[in-house]
């Protein structure tokens, strides 16, 4: 199959687009939200026409709570971002953004984190990661332990996280990319997207892989086949179904990105990117790195 | 015929019995709600506060001093006096939670409070917050000075406070308060039942105070001054200030829900605006009735007969998860919703993958019967173990999560058992009755996919 024959393409344009993604993250840098650094945001929306935004930005800063960002949003509303606010700061706020009652408004939307709940989510972040990975190397080890030839089955779990790790890095330099251009900041739900990429690309890794021990299996005496038949073949049989798979997914995905709440919006959108790379590498990445694997291990 | 068709009708049935009860529990579905028997009133969908607005409240506790073996206690403690308090906001379903320390939550006592339909978060934290403060005070002794100031406008006014000194009797030695209705005046009154350390304090400066006044002061402030008239040895004493009924009840709901055993302070909030929610819930349901859409029309270009079932087993799974959700309870937020949707895309992963191999197998030139058995066997390994690690890693972000990421592993995770219910039970059984259809060259059209012919 092409893909085996020509995996040192495709090895190579994954490690590209790698690379791409960590310098990417030296270049434009990650800009966290509110989860991770601690602070405030306030939204409100006025009754009648919002006021000004120079009138409520002078305003404001007579109240030195730091540097604040207001950007409108929707038909009347303002978002206000600041630190952490204590209960008179927000008051404060509120009572300036009315003209001291002069313009009504209501309170859409206010979230105040203090900085070591940020702390906190990032060390959860990074555990969860880690634990995710070990887990599912243990596991991958497990369920192929009976095809621990020509690779040993601690190989294909070590593989499907290379290919995890692939499509993480990947993801996050999207997100960096997009962010910088549209100003997204990163939060809880893009962790939480992350985690779903994590969990999504591993059972797509995980199809082909059960393809491949099926096909191992059925060959007969192990040492006389060519394994990079075996996966090319092996590809071709599970091709269709990745694609359908994740071609059904996405859709949802961007119906939830066009339709669904605006909470969620970036959440599906990086959730359809890490479906496309999972798909991707699970079929480019995953197979042509078994195959290489097990090259490198005949030369000895 | 018949015989093949029965199971599938009875899956029909059971599935339409399902679908009856979500749809007769669901206030925002039926319209003859009110009316319908108080069964299904039990089970509306909990929707999380960012849907449908209302705080979130994170409080750290300060458990330093506490010992070890006791924190979880207080912590327990503070839960309860938390919740007594919040009850008193008249909230519908309040959620208090403690997150205890531990490697995977990070070092502090944390606790939890969700306020849906409260969006003045000042309000709620202040009485969050609030300790009230019952002091008993009698008349300073004959001789102190009087303090009196005269304002501006020729007014003099006494220093009403400086009028009486404290004694040990507070709060503190409180066994219980009960609202009670004055039988004459019919004016609410507060009784206070003391413990036995006040009873003896109570009856000592009864005793000493016979024919004067004691004070009894909240948060500071005289709210009745009642003359002694004889010594009260039982503990019992009454407090009829100017009380609306609602200031009475809550005066009473404050004190018994006493002091906190452990200082907290504030770490987060988070308000949610109805409207917010409103539309959000909104948009959640389009973007999952649109997705849904796009899939069975996907599903039934693509696959043909196989893919009509499909969409039949999806509908079946979407069913049962909702009917789940109520059951559970699930409550629902954006990112549960959000888990869901991956669910119905892994729910049809498991129906891609066997009819990709009931395809192959009809290629290798079985008959559609034999084909739809063997793809099935072949399929379940791969659909068994990509499921088993979604499941894992549902579990892990269910295990760690913030109340977010919980959400979202909870809906998840059940997605992931469901849709191995749908795919292996519901798909089966389907195909298995289908097989009427004999093996002519229609049939095989039908049960091919894609662009083969």
């Amino acid at each position: 199959m092409f893909i085996v024959k020509y995996k040192k393409i495709f090895l190579s344009l994954s490690i590209v687009l790698v690379v791409l993604s960590i310098t990417s993250f030296f270049v434009f840098g990650v800009k966290t939200g509110i989860d991770f650094k601690g602070g405030a945001i306030t939204e409100v929306s006025y009754t009648d026409t919002r006021p000004d935004q120079e009138t409520l930005s002078k305003n404001l800063e007579s109240l030195n709570l730091g540097s604040i960002l207001i950007q409108p949003t929707g038909e009347n509303n303002y978002i206000i971002k600041s630190r952490d606010l204590s209960e008179a700061e927000h008051s404060l706020l509120l009572e300036t953004l009315s003209f001291n009652g002069q313009e009504s408004l209501t309170e859409a939307n206010f979230n105040s984190i203090g900085p070591s709940v940020g702390r906190e989510l990032t060390r959860k972040a990074i555990v969860a990661v880690i634990l995710v990975s070990l887990a599912i190397i243990l596991f991958i080890a497990f369920a192929f332990r009976k095809v621990s030839r020509p690779v040993s089955s601690w190989k294909y779990g070590f593989i499907a996280i290379v290919t995890l790790l692939h499509d993480v890095i990947i993801t996050v330099g999207v997100f960096i990319v997009l962010s910088n251009f549209y100003g997204l900041e990163l939060d809880t739900l893009f962790v939480v997207a992350i985690l779903t990429i994590l969990g999504l690309s591993v059972s797509d890794t995980i199809v082909i892989f059960d393809r491949i021990r099926e096909n191992l299996r059925n060959s007969g005496g192990i040492n006389k086949i060519n394994f990079g038949e075996i996966v090319g073949h092996s590809l071709e049989q599970s091709f269709a179904r990745s694609i359908a798979t994740s071609f059904s997914t996405i859709l949802v995905l961007l119906a939830l990105f066009l339709f669904g709440p605006v909470t969620t919006k970036y959440f599906a959108l990086m959730l359809t990117a890490g479906m496309f790379i999972g798909t991707y590498s699970s079929i480019f990445l995953a197979s042509p790195l078994l195959v290489l694997v097990e090259e490198k291990q005949n030369k000895k | 015929m018949v015989k093949k068709i029965f199971p599938a009708l009875i899956i029909l049935i059971l599935a339409g019995g399902v679908a009856f009860f979500v749809f007769k529990s669901e206030p925002r579905l039926n319209k003859n709600f009110e009316t319908s028997h108080s069964f299904f009133k039990k089970f509306p969908f909990h929707l999380g506060l960012d849907l449908s607005g209302g705080s979130h409240l994170v409080y750290e506790a300060d458990v330093s001093a506490v010992a070890d073996d006791q924190v979880s206690e207080s912590m327990d403690a503070l839960r309860d006096v938390i919740e007594r308090r919040v009850n008193l906001f008249g909230v519908s379903e309040p959620v208090v939670q403690v997150q205890k320390s531990s490697f995977v939550e990070g070092g502090d006592e944390k606790l939890i409070v969700d306020l849906p339909g409260v969006t003045d978060v000042e309000k709620a934290t202040a009485m969050i917050g609030q300790t009230p403060l019952l002091q008993f005070k009698t008349e300073a002794p004959a001789g102190t000075p009087q303090e009196v100031t005269v304002d501006e406008n020729g007014n003099a006014s006494l220093n009403f406070s400086a009028q009486f000194v404290d004694t040990d009797l507070t709060g503190r030695y409180l066994k219980r308060a009960v609202l009670e209705f004055d039988a004459t005046t019919r004016e609410p009154t507060v009784s206070l039942q003391f413990d036995d350390t006040g009873t003896k304090l109570f009856a000592e400066i009864t005793k000493a105070n016979i024919g004067k006044m004691v004070a009894i002061y909240l948060d500071g402030a005289p709210i009745s001054t009642p003359v002694v008239r004889e010594e009260i040895p039982n503990g019992q004493a009454v407090i009829s200030g100017d009380f609306t009924p609602t200031e009475a009840k809550q005066l009473v709901g404050r004190l018994n829900s006493g002091a906190l055993p452990v200082p907290i302070s504030l770490l987060s909030k988070q308000t949610i605006g109805a409207t917010l929610g409103d539309k959000a819930t909104k948009a959640g349901v389009q973007a999952a009735i649109i997705g849904f859409l796009l899939i069975v029309l996907f599903l039934i270009i693509w696959y043909r007969l196989p893919g009509i079932i499909a969409a039949i087993s999806l509908t079946v799974f979407i069913t049962i998860m909702l009917a789940l959700f109520k059951l559970i309870p699930v409550t629902l937020t954006a990112a549960g919703i959000a888990g869901f949707i991956i669910a119905i895309g892994i729910a049809v992963d498991a129906n891609v993958l066997i009819f990709e191999r009931i395809k192959e197998e009809l290629q290798a030139g079985r008959t559609i019967t034999d084909a739809t058995s063997f793809g099935f066997s072949r399929a379940w390994l791969s659909i068994r173990d990509s499921n088993i690690s979604s499941l894992i890693t549902a579990t892990i972000l269910f295990w760690f999560g913030t109340s977010l990421i919980k959400g979202f592993a909870l809906t998840l995770g059940i997605g992931v058992i469901v849709s191995l219910f749908s795919a292996i039970v519901v798909t089966r059984i389907f195909l298995k009755s289908i097989s009427f259809i004999g093996e002519g060259k229609i049939a095989r059209f039908l049960f091919l996919s894609g662009l083969s012919k």
